[in-house]
């Protein structure tokens, strides 16, 4: 019989542990859905993480894919954990990022042709404005009226949504494209666009936004009061209460800078590797980025981790979707699946199992 | 009215707008259920994807829309067995063990759908009710339906009368109101949830599989598009009490189908606009109904969302 017994606080050793282990029972669960699908497991783990970044062939292209894909989801990932720590949850990230690329994309295209240094800055300005005012929709409906931030913020995504597609077909279209949907592309409008400034290396803005915004979440958390706070509010809400932490004001710094960050994701992504606004614009960074923070435990540095682990398995999963034929809804399991387990051995941390005989008769 | 509605007759849009309330009366109901008992599950939306692809898999299949139907359930409480596990005995966050549950049905559910794109599933027939459907008004709108539409009627009356008048639904409630006095009195909370927690997960795979069998008819990923987030906001529309889901479902239901009739109008709306607009709204009563503060919080479970764990 085993029972569990509450830590008095969580362990260190486990906080540490359980993301490796999540991740290794990811690879067994995910491989044995591998095989049912026809495919050999250890062939489909080996071209997921192995080979993006090791394959003599892929390897050059995909390693500066890894940065592409990483950017976006710990730009957003990094503004979540910190309303995740104090118990606020922000889970409509995805909308603020499109909207973020839809403000942000609208500021450079109302300048075209215009080739001037200025644009990209206030493109990035007006990125960061569209995801902080999408956020503080829940924010303000929560703070005023008590409504639920996790339902308003998430069926918000929807709503952006079907501004997207309003955008790509409608006030954003092309005049040159022929009727198809799809705004201008970036790529040749040299002034409003988030180039590899490295080549070969996949870095843009967005990525230098990324570490950035790990760098100062980590000060944040580590050295500012209001890091502190937040710790306190997720943790000891009465005692926070107490401390003369203002719950509203929490609710709307948190959701006003993921909003930010989430906004400003958008922008990088559709300056850069999306290059233009389209229907299909919205590919789920701002869902992804809720596994990476909690694989990331929350903590800046591990979710610059995750982050890089998490864009790893999306590379490999087009990868192996080219050379294995795994469907690429596989992949988006296999990262649901990451965070259940995750979620499972979480428990370590804060319990200890405690294996108990059979009880006597007193 | 008339310029508005254009040439929509209303006797056909009610009988309309009860097909399409019946797969999020039957989602939010079950939520209630799972709430009642203090479990705040955010999988619905996955829950209901997964038994929307199962159900459709399962009637295409074996050629006969009840089997359907059961399989949907069964895979919807399947899926929610995994959220029981994870939030009763492993004891992880709720929040976060839900939306994990959505996520990984999404993807799991365009996985079993490869091959089914595209294809017809077998019809659900409409209840014979005889002469009673000819009745002019009144039988359009009571006696001409599929059965999934008595049904959801069925279980929200069935959820209603436990809730009220049976010892399960006393213990139930206890247990989410209180899970350390229920507790104190001997009853088995986590157990209690549990079969909260399956049967939220069994009315959420029907009310999926009813959109794939009846309301679309066929499968596509992401069916769903977001039905099962606007069961969670029904519950608290209906302030936890059965019948208000009832009345949420049929107003939301009588939304979606006035947008959809809008544009196939061809209303000067664009129909952009017009899609988001059940969300909109959606948004809308969620606030009006949680802005007054004191009694939003008097209503909904003392112990919601909250993991119980007997330290002794």
């Amino acid at each position: 019989m085993i029972t569990l017994e509450r830590r008095p606080g969580p362990s260190r050793f486990w906080t540490a542990v359980t993301p490796l282990l999540a991740v290794v029972l990811t690879m067994v669960a995910g491989g044995a859905m591998f095989a049912i699908l026809g495919k050999d497991p250890v062939v489909a783990i080996r071209t997921i993480f192995w080979d993006p970044l090791f394959h003599p062939d892929f390897a050059a292209y995909s390693r500066p894919q890894l940065l592409v894909k990483a950017a976006p989801l710990i730009l957003i990932a990094i503004g979540l954990s910190l309303g995740f720590r104090a118990g606020i949850w922000n889970i409509g990230a995805e909308g603020q990022y499109i909207l973020g690329a839809i403000c942000g994309a609208a500021v450079g295209l109302g300048f075209y042709p215009t080739e001037a240094w200025y644009v990209f800055p206030l493109m990035v300005l007006a990125g960061g404005l569209g995801g902080w005012l999408w956020a503080m929709i829940p924010a303000l409906l929560r703070t005023r009226f008590n409504s639920s931030e996790i339902l308003v913020s998430l069926l918000l995504v929807y709503v952006a949504q079907s501004i997207l597609s309003s955008m790509a077909l409608g006030a954003l279209r092309n005049p040159e494209g022929g009727g198809f949907p799809g705004s201008r592309n970036f790529a040749s409008y040299p002034s409003g666009a988030n180039p590899e400034l490295v080549a070969g290396t996949g870095l843009h803005w967005g990525v230098a936004a990324a570490c950035i915004a790990v760098i100062a979440a980590f000060v944040l958390l580590q050295r500012h009061i209001l890091g502190f706070q937040i710790r306190l509010a997720g943790e000891a809400p009465k005692a926070a209460r107490f401390a003369g932490v203002a719950p509203d004001r929490l609710v709307v710094l948190c959701f006003g800078i993921s909003g930010t960050l989430a906004g400003l994701a958008g922008l990088f992504e559709v300056a850069g590797p999306a290059g233009q606004i389209s229907i299909d614009f919205g590919s789920g960074y701002g869902f992804t980025a809720i596994i990476v923070a909690f694989l990331g435990r929350l903590n800046p540095i591990g979710i610059l981790l995750a982050g890089l682990l998490m864009a790893l398995t999306y590379i490999g999963g087009e990868l192996a979707q080219f050379m294995l034929g795994l469907p690429s809804a596989a992949i988006q399991a296999f990262q649901g699946m990451l965070l259940f387990f995750l979620l499972a051995v979480d428990l370590l941390s804060n319990y200890r199992p405690r294996f108990v005989g059979p009880r006597r008769p007193a | 009215m008339t310029g508005l509605l254009g040439g929509i007759d209303p006797v056909v849009l009610v009988a309309s707008l009860m097909v399409a309330a019946v797969p999020i009366m039957l989602a939010a109901i079950g939520e209630l259920v799972a709430e009642k008992a203090g479990v705040l599950n955010l999988g619905v939306e996955g829950m209901m994807i997964i038994g929307a692809v199962c159900g459709f898999v399962g009637a295409v299949e074996t050629g006969s829309p009840l089997a359907g139907f059961v399989a949907g359930a069964a895979a919807g409480a399947g899926l929610s067995l995994i959220f029981a596990g994870l939030t009763q005995l492993l004891l992880a966050n709720q929040v976060a063990t839900g939306l994990a549950l959505t996520l990984f049905g999404l993807g799991l559910s365009s996985l079993i759908g490869q091959g089914y794109v595209g294809i017809k599933p077998p019809p659900t027939g409409d209840v014979p009710f005889g002469p009673l459907a000819g009745i002019p008004v009144l039988g359009t709108i009571l006696f001409d339906h599929d059965p999934l539409v008595y049904v959801s009627v069925l279980m929200v009356a069935a959820v209603w009368a436990v809730l009220r008048f049976t010892r399960a639904g006393l213990i139930l409630r206890a247990v989410g109101e209180n899970h350390d006095a229920a507790h104190a009195l001997g009853y088995p909370v986590q157990r209690v949830r549990l079969l909260a927690i399956l049967f939220g997960g069994a009315m959420a795979g029907l009310g999926g599989a009813t959109i794939s069998l009846i309301r679309v008819p066929q499968w596509t990923d992401g069916i769903t598009a977001g039905a099962g987030w606007i069961a969670l906001a029904i519950v608290v529309f209906a302030s936890w009490k059965p019948w208000r889901v009832l009345v949420g479902a049929y107003l939301f239901g009588g939304i979606t189908v006035l947008q959809l009739n809008l544009q196939a109008a061809g209303a000067r709306i664009p129909v952009e606009y017009l899609s988001m607009s059940p969300y909109l709204i959606t948004i809308l009563v969620l606030v009006v109904m949680s802005a007054d503060r004191g009694r939003a919080a008097l209503r909904a479970p003392a112990a919601l969302g909250r993991n119980f764990h007997a330290s002794r």
